[in-house]
């Protein structure tokens, strides 16, 4: 069984000291390695940003997509292989702004992937300016006088979607972060895992204090029950999003994958191309 | 006895002109008769005039004709828009209930049925379309029990009494018109076809069949016309085969989930027209660059935006071949045929993996929605060529590398292994990377690897890159045409060679890279080049021109009101041009 070190490359990320994305790294890394993959059994599919190479620093098939298409494409890797693990992951602007579109449909199809978004509330690997996570009032290079837009919440999306796995986390606290992996790995359908991952460079005021000092961590409410949908969302909108922890999951309903008419449980890339003479003739039929 | 005829059939969308002509259609395809339909449609359900034209013959066509013998009209509107288009002498047939009449200056022979009124008779106005189609059949003395099989056909799964109102109504059709003209009409007495019933089917569908014998089994679409019949008619085979098609949420996610499927081993497509291709170009430029496999069909319609959509034009070419930023290797083929449709895809999806590069099948409207006759599919030609994929087993890496997925080679294809195989690891940008896919700023490693991506396709020949048809060693004319055009560009050729005037046709198939090497001999020897497309501003033309040459001998004869060219207007202009 291969160890989290396996899922190490040699490849030096190009992150800044301190940027909250290299603890991502190593959840995943962690994570894969507890669930007992080997790292051909992993694909990490990620977009484009500073976040989005993470796909290159993990020992496993990655695919560095085009800016806010991780989603659409980890879902095609999903449908054409099904026994490979899929990660699909990036940043909040890849995720919450450009590929908003994809991340809601992705929620509501329900393919058994995991999405984690390294959300520092701003462009980072652009030098700097809003993201659609950025507080209002916060100053960037684009909004020089503040942002005037509200702050999404893409947790109230996920769930209001359909969510079936929402999870929050926050790149200080490694132990954590792994465990909301592995279940997200382990969940069977679509998990949704945000996580605070602080920008060092371009955002100086949700820095690691701040978020340590604003977070309310679920792990501490032993009562919170993750199956209950109205009291994820009640939460969610009591703590303004600020929490972290495991915050709703539907473990009833099957993933995607089930529900297609005449889906095998054997990977279709491995399947038969070949169509035979007999149902040639029976489609040709057809047109008689 | 006559070998040809054209059969109009007009009235409200919604009216039931769509399901008449199917029966009608398929009826005549019972009885082994060549068929070649246009629909004139527009982007709305309910309301507003629709027609649906069908030219029926003995021998292969595959051209609109320019006049039309019957007409069948439910309303004025109908007979108003369309009576001109008439011989001398053609006949209407029309519901009694608008007390139709014949426009001023049409020399035509109206029947005026109660269409309506013994369609109510039987039970509901719905079954009017069943009425004025027996009263049309029996015009032309064709056998009543094939055009009820194909009634049953139609309404089986509704039971037999409706089958039988139906079957009634056109009965009731055909005896009400039998009495009025005395018996069928002898001008109108097709000859005999050869009884051999042919595939009758559009072009959207010759398509999705040739992608499932091409080992395409998934899917990832958003509906568009004309596009759409191509996701409709795989959503219900691909099942049987272990596939899918997933509507997606926007032709973004359709580009880029088909470029993941592929990336993972399973022959992956998506269809559109050119509102989806532009957003796709960004997705075609990922696959172009990670040497990912990628087939995209575009059903070429009226541009630019909105545009037209539901009417036919050829102006995507310079979108495709041109519409990616930075520069890729990309495959463009254009079949020209309802076969061409099908073995098209079998080879697109063999291009795209042999050469790791992303194939565009570009069609036109008049060839994806036009339901017309296709000769027999050759099973023996399905073969299934997937390059330099490797399924075996792989040598173990040494520590920290990973497998060369952008090996330098001689011809520029590197290996390629799919996710899952041990020691296949390797990475995939779309930023540009070194051999085992980091991504590099290397100077020296990008003019490598740009060299090695656009030298793939240098010497890529599709098969029937172009068709030629050059009977003539000094043509006085050239055309060079692609798509839907060619049967009527045939049909015109006829009949310049009537009247002295010779002709070579040559129809490109390969839009990019371009055959210049199999064009440019046609071009030396004719004496004058017409290249004819449907847009406004010679695509196919400048394209020749670039690439081949002969910028004196060259006129365009283009058309982009909409409709399809017809064998007069090019007949007319090649007299002019010659």
């Amino acid at each position: 069984m291969a160890t989290f070190k396996e899922f190490r490359n040699n490849v030096k990320p190009n992150w800044c000291p301190g940027c909250g994305d290299f603890s991502v790294q190593a959840a995943i890394q962690r994570a894969a390695a507890n669930i007992g993959l080997e790292p051909e059994q992993l694909a990490v599919i990620s977009g484009i940003g500073c976040s989005g190479r993470i796909s290159g620093y993990i020992n496993a098939y990655g695919l560095h997509g085009i800016h806010g298409r991780a989603l659409p494409i980890a879902q095609g890797v999903k449908l054409a292989n099904r026994e490979l693990t899929v990660i699909a992951s990036g940043g909040d602007g890849d995720g919450f702004a450009i590929g908003m579109g994809h991340t809601v449909h992705a929620i509501r199809r329900n393919l058994d992937i995991t999405y984690i978004v390294m959300d520092n509330q701003i462009y980072g690997l652009t030098k700097g300016q809003t993201s659609p996570r950025s507080a209002e009032g916060f100053k960037t290079k684009s909004t020089p006088e503040g942002s005037i837009e509200n702050t999404l919440s893409p947790l109230e999306i996920a769930l209001s979607a359909g969510a079936t796995f929402v999870a929050q986390s926050f790149s200080s606290d490694l132990k954590q972060l792994t465990s909301l992996i592995e279940a997200g790995l382990k969940h069977k359908g679509f998990s949704l895992i945000n996580v605070f991952s602080p920008c060092v460079t371009f955002n100086k005021v949700n820095t690691y204090d701040w978020f340590k000092e604003n977070i309310v961590n679920l792990d501490q409410f032993p009562d919170y029950d993750p199956s209950n949908r109205i009291a994820a969302m009640n939460k969610i909108m009591e703590t303004n999003g600020m929490l972290t922890g495991l915050i709703y999951q539907d473990k009833e309903r099957k993933p995607y994958e089930d529900l297609v008419v005449g889906f095998k449980p054997e990977a279709l890339a491995k399947q038969d191309l070949t169509l035979s003479r007999e149902d040639f003739d029976k489609l040709l039929a057809e047109f008689k | 006895m006559i070998s040809q005829l054209s059969w109009k059939i007009g009235g409200q969308q919604g009216e039931g002109v769509e399901s008449t002509d199917r029966i009608f259609s398929t009826a005549l395809n019972r009885l082994g008769y060549y068929l070649y339909g246009y629909r004139h449609f527009s982007s709305r359900i309910k309301g507003g005039h629709t027609n649906n034209k069908i030219r029926i013959s003995t021998k292969p066509i595959r051209a609109i004709s320019d006049d039309l013998d019957i007409l069948v009209a439910f309303d004025q509107e109908s007979i108003d828009l369309n009576a001109k288009e008439l011989r001398s002498g053609g006949v209407i047939v029309a519901d009694a209930k608008f007390s139709p009449t014949v426009p001023e200056g049409i020399e035509a022979r109206l029947f005026a049925v109660p269409i309506t009124a013994i369609a109510e008779e039987l039970g509901t106005s719905l079954m009017k379309n069943m009425v004025a189609s027996g009263a049309s059949w029996a015009l032309l003395g064709l056998p009543l029990e094939v055009f009820n099989k194909a009634v049953e056909e139609e309404f089986g799964r509704k039971g037999p009494a409706v089958v039988e109102k139906n079957v009634e109504a056109v009965k009731r059709g055909a005896e009400f018109i039998l009495e009025q003209a005395g018996g069928p009409l002898e001008e109108f007495r097709l000859e005999e076809a050869d009884g051999k019933q042919k595939l009758f089917m559009i072009g959207n569908e010759a398509l999705g069949l040739g992608a499932i014998a091409a080992g395409c089994r998934l899917m990832s679409a958003y509906p568009i016309t004309p596009a759409s019949e191509i996701m409709e008619y795989l959503i219900k085979k691909l099942p049987k085969f272990g596939g899918t098609v997933v509507q997606t949420e926007d032709e973004i996610a359709a580009a880029t989930m088909a470029i993941g499927a592929n990336y993972a081993g399973v022959r992956t497509m998506t269809a559109s027209a050119g509102p989806g291709l532009s957003l796709m170009m960004e997705a075609i430029g990922l696959s172009g660059m990670t040497e990912t496999p990628l087939v995209i069909i575009d059903t070429q319609r009226g541009g630019p935006s909105t545009g037209l959509p539901t009417k036919q034009e050829q102006s995507d070419i310079n979108a495709l071949i041109y519409g990616t930023h930075g520069e890729i290797p990309k495959v463009v083929i254009a079949p020209s045929t309802i076969e061409e449709c099908f073995y098209d895809m079998i080879e697109a999806f063999n291009v795209a993996e042999t050469y790791q590069v992303p194939v565009i099948v570009a069609t036109d409207l008049q060839l994806s929605l036009g339901k017309q006759s296709c000769e027999p599919l050759d099973y023996e030609k399905i073969v299934i060529e997937r390059g330099k994929l490797q399924t075996g087993e792989l040598p173990p890496l040494e520590e920290h590398k990973m497998f060369k997925r952008y090996e330098f080679t001689e011809d520029g294809i590197s290996p390629r292994v799919l996710p899952g195989a041990k020691y296949g690891i390797h990475h995939v940008t779309g930023v540009e990377h070194d051999q085992e896919g980091r991504p590099s700023e290397s100077a020296a490693n990008r003019k490598l690897m740009m060299e090695k991506r656009l030298g793939k396709l240098r010497s890529l020949r599709i098969r029937d890159a172009i068709k030629a048809d050059a009977p003539s060693e000094a043509p006085d004319l050239l055309i060079v045409a692609m798509g839907s055009t060619g049967g009527t560009i045939d049909e015109a050729r006829t009949r310049l060679a009537a009247e002295g005037i010779t002709t070579n046709h040559v129809t490109v198939r390969q839009l990019h890279p371009f055959p210049s090497d199999l064009v440019e001999p046609y071009l030396k020897q004719a004496k004058k080049v017409v290249v004819l497309e449907n847009n406004a501003t010679a695509q196919l033309a400048n394209l020749i021109k670039q690439n081949v040459g002969y910028h004196d001998k060259i006129e365009s004869l283009l058309k982009y009101d909409g409709t399809p060219f017809l064998p007069h207007e090019i007949e007319k202009a090649c007299k002019e041009m010659k």
